[in-house]
C-alpha cells in the first residue's frame, strides 16, 4: 500500500517534471538556427521571400513565440502531439508507428548487454587473477574503447558483406513477403548485428561494473561469515556475493533502459532500421519542430518512468531501501 | 583441567606476504584447547592472534598468507593438511566461528531465518520443518525477542547486540566442539558487551564446549577467561590460568600490558575551584532527516537540556553509549554544528549565537581532537602544515608558524623533522600526538577530545592519556573529554556527565559518581564494566613504575 503511495506521488511529480522538460525542449529547438520554412523553400530552390512567410503563416509560425509555446503546451496537456506538416500526418501516429521498431532492437541490446555482461562480470570476479578474467578484461575494455559506428561499420563488412551471413541494412528481406514464422525469422536474422552493435558497448560496462562489485562485496564480513558456515563456493558466489553486487547494476540499467527510445540514434542510421532514431535525425534536419518535439516527448516520458521503476526494483533487492 | 584436550596447535607458523613488517605472522606457537573450557588469546593489533583463529577455521587469505610449519590436530585429523571440502564440512559443525562487527556480518539482503537456515542446508541435515523449528529454538536460546517472528527480519532491523546474538545463534546451530570468537564484543556498548560476555559463558557451560576467545581487553579477560595465552609479535609470550596470568604475571610483556589497563578506581582529586571558563546551558540539538515534498522529516533530538560547568584546568568526562548525543555536544561546542537552542557561554561571548565570519576569530579558543587518527589528518599534507594551517589562517605569518609546529611536536614527543613527513608514514598513536599538536597550535584555553583514544592499543592508550595529562597540567587547559570507556573516564576526569538518549542523567565529581551513583542508568553502566572485580597487581605496576624510571633517567 505505502509503495502504491508511493508511485502515486512520484507520477504526480512526473507530470511537473514532463511540462517543464516539455517547455524547455521548446525553447531549445527554436534556439537552432533557420526554422522549418526556410528549409523548405531551400529544398524547393525557390527562396522567396514571400513564399517563406506564406509558409510561415500555414504553419503558425508567424505568432509570436509565447503564443506558439501556450498552443503546444496546451496541446500536450491532452497529449495531442500535434501535426507534422512536412510528413502530413499526425505527429502521433508517426511516432507510435516507429515505435515498436525502435523498442525491439533496443529492448534486445538492452537484455542481452545485461545478461551477458553480468554472466562474463560474475564470471571474471570468481576468477579473478586467472587468465578468464584477463580474457573477459580485455574484451570488455576492447569494447568499452572502440566507438559504436566503427564496430557497426566493420560487423557490416565482416558478417555481410564478406561472408554473407547476416542482411546488413533494413528490418526485412525486401519483396520477399514472408509471412507467419519464417517473418519472425526474417526480423530476427536482421536483428543481430545491430543489437549486438548497440550491446557491446553496455555489456562491456556491465562487465566491468559487476567485476569490480563483487571484488570489493567478496571481502566484506559478511562472505566470511557465510565460509565460516561452511557454505560451498558456487553459492557463497551466487546467493551471497552477486545479489549485493548488483545494486550498481541496476542503477547503470536505470540509465540505459531512459535511453531505449532516444538511444538507437546512430546504430539505426548506420543498419537502416526503421526506428524512431532515424525518424528523428530526419526530422532535426528539416527543422520539422512539431515531430521533434514529440519525439523528445516520448524519450523524456520514458527516462522519467524508468528512474521510477529503477527506484522500485531496488527496494525489490535491497530490504534496507523504503519508498517514503 | 581434567578435561583431555580436542585442539593442539603445535609448533604453528603462518607467512606474511613478502613487504611486510615481519616474516612470520605467528611463529612456532603451541596451545591446548580442552572441553569445557575458555581460552582468552590476549594481544595487541598485529599480534597474530586472529591469524591464528583463522588458520584453525582455513579462512586464511590464501596464497598470500599461509601456514608454513606444525600442525593442528582436531578430533584426530590433522587441519592443515585437510582439503578444502573437509575443511568445508567441519566448519559450522563442528568448528564455529562469530566475529567483531555484528554490523557486517550478517547478508544485509538476507532474512535472519534464512542466515541461520544455510547452515542446515550446507551441511545437509534435518528436514525443512525440523530446520524451521530448530531455527526458532535457536533464537530462543540466545535472548532474542520473538524468535517466532524475528526469523523473518532483516539484519538491518537489529542492534548491534541482536546481530552478535543471531551470529552466536548460526554458530552453534550445530553445537560444535569449538567456538572461536574473535573480538565479538569489541564493537558493542559495554552494557551489550557484558550480556553478549554472559551468554557466550552461559551457552559453554550448557554444551560443554571449548571457546577460543580472542580479545584484546585484559577487563573482558578477567570476566571470562579459564585460561590464558599472550602474544606478542606471533609468539605466545606466557600461557597459564587465568588466576595466576591476571594477578601473578610473569612475562615483561604481559606485566607492562595489565599496568596500561587502567585502573576502575578513580583516585582523590581536589575539587577545582574558579569561575567556569565554558558554560553549557540549556544546549538542544535536533537532527531531521530527509524531508522532501511531501514527506516530513524524522526528528531525532540529539542533545536536549544539556548543561554543564568546565573550569581552567577541569577536565570533564562525558560519557555514555553510541547514540546518546555525546559527540554531538562536542561538535556543538567546537561550533562544527550549529545548535537550535540555548547556550554556549564562553568567558563574555555566547558561541552559540555567533556565525561565519563573526564567529571565525573565537574558533581558536575551543579546539578538537578527533577519535580516529587515521582519517582526520590529511594524507595529501605534510605533518608541518597540517599543524600551521590553524595559525597560519588566523594570520600568523607562514614562516613563523612552521617554526611554532616544529616546537609542538616535540612538545607532544615527536621529533621536529616529523615535520617534513607525511602522515601515512606515523603509527596510530604517533599521528593522535600529531592530532593534539594540530590542537594545541591555535594556543586553545578549552580542548574537546572525542574519543582520542579509543582507537589505540592499550599500551598506546596510556601513553597518550600521559601525554594529554601532561600538556594540560603544563598549559593549564580545561577539556571536555568524550568517552564510552569508564575505566579511561575513572582515571582522567575531575568531573563527569553521564549521557543517555540525549540528555545528561547523572552530573557530578568522578569520585562521588562512581562510589554512589544516583541515577539507574549510571548504576547499569558501572556494573557493565567488564573486569571490575579485578584490580591491577601491584607486580604490574611496580614493574611499569621501574620502566618509566629507566626511560626517564
Amino acid at each position: 500500500m505505502q509503495k502504491l503511495i508511493y508511485i502515486a506521488k512520484r507520477l504526480v511529480k512526473a507530470v511537473f517534471v514532463l511540462l517543464a522538460i516539455v517547455v524547455l525542449n521548446f525553447f531549445l529547438i527554436r534556439a537552432a538556427p533557420g526554422d522549418p520554412a526556410q528549409v523548405m523553400a531551400g529544398e524547393a530552390g525557390a527562396a522567396d521571400e514571400i513564399f517563406i512567410a506564406q509558409l510561415r503563416e500555414e504553419f503558425g509560425l508567424d505568432e509570436p513565440l509565447h503564443v506558439q509555446l501556450w498552443i503546444y503546451v496546451s496541446d500536450i496537456v491532452t497529449l495531442d502531439m500535434g501535426y507534422s506538416y512536412r510528413q502530413d500526418e499526425p505527429v502521433a501516429k508517426l511516432v507510435f508507428e516507429r515505435l515498436p521498431a525502435t523498442l525491439l532492437l533496443t529492448g534486445t541490446a538492452f537484455v542481452l548487454s545485461i545478461l551477458l555482461g553480468v554472466l562474463l562480470g560474475a564470471l571474471a570476479a570468481a576468477r579473478v587473477g586467472k587468465w578468464t578474467d584477463s580474457l573477459i578484461t580485455v574484451v570488455a575494455l576492447v569494447f568499452y574503447a572502440t566507438p559504436l559506428f566503427w564496430i557497426a561499420l566493420m560487423a557490416i563488412l565482416l558478417f555481410s558483406v564478406k561472408l554473407g551471413w547476416l542482411p546488413g541494412f533494413g528490418m526485412f528481406s525486401v519483396g520477399a513477403d514472408y509471412t507467419g514464422f519464417a517473418a519472425v525469422l526474417d526480423v530476427l536474422q536482421h536483428l543481430i548485428l545491430p543489437a549486438a552493435t548497440l550491446g557491446l558497448f553496455f555489456m562491456a560496462i556491465y562487465a566491468r561494473l559487476t567485476r569490480a562489485s563483487m571484488l570489493e562485496v567478496m571481502d566484506m564480513d559478511f562472505v566470511k561469515t557465510a565460509r565460516a558456515k561452511g557454505v560451498a563456493p558456487a553459492r557463497i558466489t551466487r546467493i551471497h556475493v552477486l545479489r549485493n553486487a548488483i545494486l550498481p547494476v541496476i542503477t547503470l540499467a536505470g540509465i540505459q533502459a531512459g535511453q531505449l527510445v532516444g538511444g538507437a540514434v546512430l546504430t539505426e542510421t548506420v543498419f537502416a532500421w526503421p526506428g524512431i532514431g532515424r525518424l528523428m535525425f530526419d526530422a532535426l534536419l528539416q527543422r520539422d519542430y512539431n515531430l521533434l518535439l514529440g519525439v523528445f516527448f516520448v524519450s523524456s516520458a520514458m527516462v522519467i518512468l524508468f528512474n521510477l521503476v529503477t527506484d522500485v526494483v531496488y527496494t525489490l533487492v535491497d530490504p534496507r531501501i523504503e519508498l517514503k | 583441567m581434567a578435561e583431555r584436550a580436542i585442539l593442539e596447535v603445535e609448533n604453528l607458523s603462518i607467512s606474511l606476504p613478502s613487504g611486510a613488517d615481519r616474516p612470520l605472522a605467528v611463529e612456532e606457537i603451541s596451545f591446548a584447547l580442552a572441553r569445557n573450557e575458555i581460552l582468552c588469546v590476549v594481544g595487541e593489533s598485529g599480534s597474530g592472534k586472529s591469524m591464528c583463529a583463522n588458520a584453525i577455521m582455513g579462512l586464511l587469505p590464501r596464497p598470500h598468507v599461509q601456514p608454513v610449519g606444525g600442525t593442528i590436530r582436531f578430533e584426530g585429523e590433522d587441519l592443515l593438511s585437510l582439503p578444502e571440502s573437509r575443511l568445508r564440512d567441519l566448519r559450522g559443525s563442528r568448528i564455529g566461528m562469530i566475529f567483531q562487527e555484528p554490523m557486517t556480518a550478517l547478508n544485509p539482503l538476507m532474512r535472519i531465518g534464512e542466515q541461520i537456515d544455510e547452515v542446515f542446508d550446507a551441511h545437509g541435515v534435518l528436514s525443512k520443518a525440523e530446520r524451521r523449528a530448530r531455527v526458532v529454538e535457536l533464537l530462543r536460546d540466545v535472548g532474542l525477542p520473538d524468535p517466532e517472528h524475528l526469523g523473518e527480519s532483516y539484519p538491518f532491523r537489529l542492534s548491534g547486540g541482536q546481530r552478535q546474538r543471531v551470529m552466536i545463534a548460526m554458530a552453534l546451530a550445530l553445537e560444535p566442539a569449538i567456538l572461536i570468537a574473535d573480538e565479538p564484543t569489541t564493537a558493542l556498548d559495554v552494557t551489550t558487551q557484558a550480556q553478549i560476555l554472559d551468554l557466550i559463558k552461559k551457552l559453554q557451560a550448557e554444551h560443554h564446549m571449548a571457546v577460543m576467545f580472542i580479545t584484546h581487553d585484559f577487563g573482558v579477560v578477567a570476566e571470562i577467561a579459564d585460561r590464558v595465552a599472550v602474544m606478542q609479535y606471533g609468539k605466545i609470550v606466557e600461557m597459564g590460568p587465568a588466576e595466576q596470568v591476571l594477578n601473578d604475571p610473569q612475562h615483561d610483556y604481559t606485566r607492562r600490558l595489565i599496568a596500561a589497563v587502567p585502573q576502575f578506581e578513580p583516585p582523590e582529586r581536589p575539587q577545582i575551584e574558579g569561575p567556569p571558563l565554558l558554560s553549557v546551558k540549556a544546549l538542544e540539538k535536533t537532527y531531521v532527516t530527509e524531508r522532501g515534498l511531501f514527506t516530513q522529516g524524522r526528528r531525532v533530538p540529539a542533545a536536549q537540556e544539556v548543561s554543564f560547568d568546565i573550569r581552567k584546568g577541569e577536565t570533564l568526562g562525558l560519557v555514555g553509549e553510541s547514540g546518546s548525543g555525546k559527540s554531538t555536544v562536542g561538535r556543538c561546542i567546537v561550533r562544527l554544528l550549529d545548535t537550535d537552542g540555548g547556550e554556549i557561554r564562553f568567558g563574555e561571548i555566547d558561541l552559540a549565537g555567533l556565525k561565519g565570519k563573526a564567529l571565525r576569530p573565537h574558533r581558536r579558543h575551543v579546539q578538537m581532537i578527533f577519535q580516529d587518527p587515521y582519517a582526520s589528518l590529511n594524507p595529501r599534507s605534510k605533518v608541518g602544515t597540517i599543524v600551521a594551517e590553524g595559525p597560519i589562517a588566523h594570520g600568523t605569518p607562514r614562516a613563523e608558524a612552521l617554526a611554532r609546529a616544529h616546537e609542538l611536536l616535540h612538545l607532544v614527543g615527536l621529533d621536529p623533522s616529523a615535520a617534513e613527513r607525511f602522515p601515512h608514514e606515523f603509527s596510530g598513536g604517533q599521528r593522535q600526538r600529531i592530532g593534539i599538536a594540530r590542537a594545541l597550535a591555535l594556543e586553545p584555553e578549552l580542548l574537546v577530545a572525542d574519543e582520542p583514544v579509543s582507537a589505540l592499543d592499550v599500551s598506546v592508550q596510556a601513553q597518550v592519556l600521559d601525554l594529554l595529562a601532561e600538556i594540560k597540567q603544563r598549559l593549564h587547559l580545561a577539556m571536555l573529554f568524550i568517552t564510552h570507556d569508564l575505566r579511561v573516564a575513572a582515571q582522567i576526569c575531575d568531573n563527569i556527565a553521564v549521557m543517555k538518549l540525549g540528555r545528561i542523567v547523572e552530573y557530578g565529581p568522578t569520585r562521588r559518581v562512581f562510589d554512589d551513583p544516583q541515577h539507574a542508568y549510571t548504576k547499569a553502566l558501572l556494573a557493565a564494566v567488564p573486569g571490575k572485580r579485578w584490580s591491577i597487581p601491584e607486580v604490574a605496576l611496580e614493574h611499569a613504575r621501574q620502566h618509566a624510571r629507566r626511560v626517564a633517567s
